[in-house]
């Protein structure tokens, strides 16, 4: 059937239950703020390397915590840990702690560096 | 003879809860007397321009307000404000700002609520910059039939954010204040008549339009004004070289960061337990909630009662609500105040 034209698309649902927490389950252990984000995109509006890059704090957080880990990773290392996305949080979350937890987790968990 | 008949009542705070709560009570029998601090009774429908849902004026609820408590039953005090409450017996004694014990048989504290000074929100400019300005100055601009910017220009580009010392736990307000979602949205809309051509962004985390026909005015207010929702919480403003506004949010649906030039920016104000309320909570031993509102004895069938027998609560004194919920709360008082009548003559 080589060259038909026709190919099956990937899916690209969010596989939720098969998807790996364990990444955002590390952070919530250990920075429980980090559960209590409502997605109001303060810290991407206020953050330097967002403006410049498609770095997205907001986004990040709602990544790991769907176990959509490996588009995550890619964005991990971006963070210059200024911590101004903490000043603006209205949920008072740690955010630069997130970070730094979550670049742990990466290491510890994955034995994978940031 | 009823109960109620001739028990004196004392009301503390003439707004919308004291008002209606006087007059119901009034017409019960009762012989009330209202205490007001300011030096004349309305409270904050008074400075209002146009009410939600239905965009009619303000003046004819106060009006409404005014006449309920118009009655020989009730004697209307300006300027006096309540230092404390003592029980003694089963009287409740309430001290005066003048120095007076006004003995009464129950008390139905009706202080509602302040306005969240926008200044502690420093990052968005208020009282900084001239053309930040708050929800309650444009319904005075309303009122006064002219929106324009400091300088005298009418803007074009108008802004709103929404959740100004609401859901924000860097101000200790963890609630949300329940009606700055709607106000923003009438207000939007009451923009577009003001200035037709102008452009309206509103900015906001949730849209929270749970009371009647508020998802309706929602709906209105983008087919038939044109006003344009950007999800996303406003992080910071300032200003450029022409005084035009610039605010940083978060376009949350697109994912990416937004930024905007605006003419003027009107910050929501939420709503905080009174200075009066609290004042009285800490001197009488009235419990008060997490959120820094009295407390009801029962959040279900007790949301009239203190912790204090005798002592009732209508109105915002308890949570944020809206003149309609206010108001069925101060009636609601009247029925708490003379079963209590019936119990203790019993």
């Amino acid at each position: 059937m080589e060259g038909f034209g026709f190919s099956v698309l990937k899916e690209r649902h969010i596989n939720y239950d098969a998807n790996d927490k364990s990444i955002a389950e590390y952070i919530a252990e250990r920075e429980p703020s980090f559960r209590t984000c409502i997605e109001c995109g303060c810290c991407s509006a206020t953050c330097t390397t967002g403006a410049f890059t498609n770095f997205s704090l907001r986004e990040l957080q709602i990544l790991l915590k769907r176990g959509e880990n490996e588009i995550a990773r890619e964005q991990i290392s971006k963070c210059m840990l200024c911590g101004k996305c903490i000043l603006v949080c209205p949920r008072g979350v740690n955010t630069r702690n997130v970070i730094l937890l979550a670049r742990e987790a990466f290491r510890k968990l994955m034995k994978n560096e940031v | 003879m009823h109960k109620a008949d001739k028990k004196r009542v004392v009301v503390i705070g003439g707004g919308a809860a004291g008002l209606e709560a006087a007059g119901q009570l009034a017409r019960a029998g009762c012989i009330v007397t209202l205490l007001e601090k300011e030096s004349e009774t309305g409270g904050h429908v008074k400075n209002w321009y146009h009410l939600f849902p239905d965009i009619r004026n303000s003046d004819e609820v106060l009006k409404y307000l005014v006449r309920q408590a118009d009655h020989g039953n009730i004697t209307v005090r300006t300027g006096v404000t309540a230092g404390s409450l003592e029980k003694n017996g089963k009287s409740v004694i309430v001290k005066t700002s003048r120095g007076e014990r006004i003995i009464s048989d129950a008390v139905v504290l009706a202080t509602g609520f302040d306005l969240f000074d926008s200044r502690r929100k420093e990052e968005y400019g208020y009282d900084i910059y001239h053309n930040v300005i708050s929800s309650a100055d444009l319904e005075v601009m309303f009122r006064e039939g002219s929106v324009k910017r400091h300088d005298g220009e009418i803007p074009q580009r108008i802004g709103f954010v929404h959740c100004v010392g609401s859901r924000d736990s860097k101000v200790n307000n963890l609630y949300c204040s329940k009606l700055c979602c709607v106000t923003a949205v009438k207000q939007a809309m009451e923009i577009k008549k003001h200035i037709e051509n102008a452009r309206v962004y509103c900015f906001y985390m949730d849209m929270r339009m749970g009371g009647a026909l508020y998802e309706e005015l929602y709906k209105e207010s983008q087919e038939s004004y044109g006003i344009v929702y950007i999800r996303g919480k406003v992080s910071e403003v300032s200003d450029n070289i022409d005084s035009r506004l610039i605010v940083k949010v978060e376009d949350t649906l697109a994912g990416r960061p937004l930024r905007m030039e605006l003419d003027m920016l009107v910050l929501m104000a939420g709503m905080e337990m009174s200075e009066s309320g609290m004042r009285l909570a800490e001197s009488s031993d009235l419990q008060t909630a997490e959120n820094r509102f009295f407390a009801p004895a029962d959040h279900h069938f007790g949301s009239n009662r203190s912790n204090m027998d005798g002592v009732f609560y209508a109105g915002t004194c308890t949570a944020p609500m809206n003149i309609t919920d206010t108001i069925s709360h101060a009636r609601a008082v009247v029925a708490d105040v003379t079963d209590y009548f019936r119990n203790i003559n019993a």
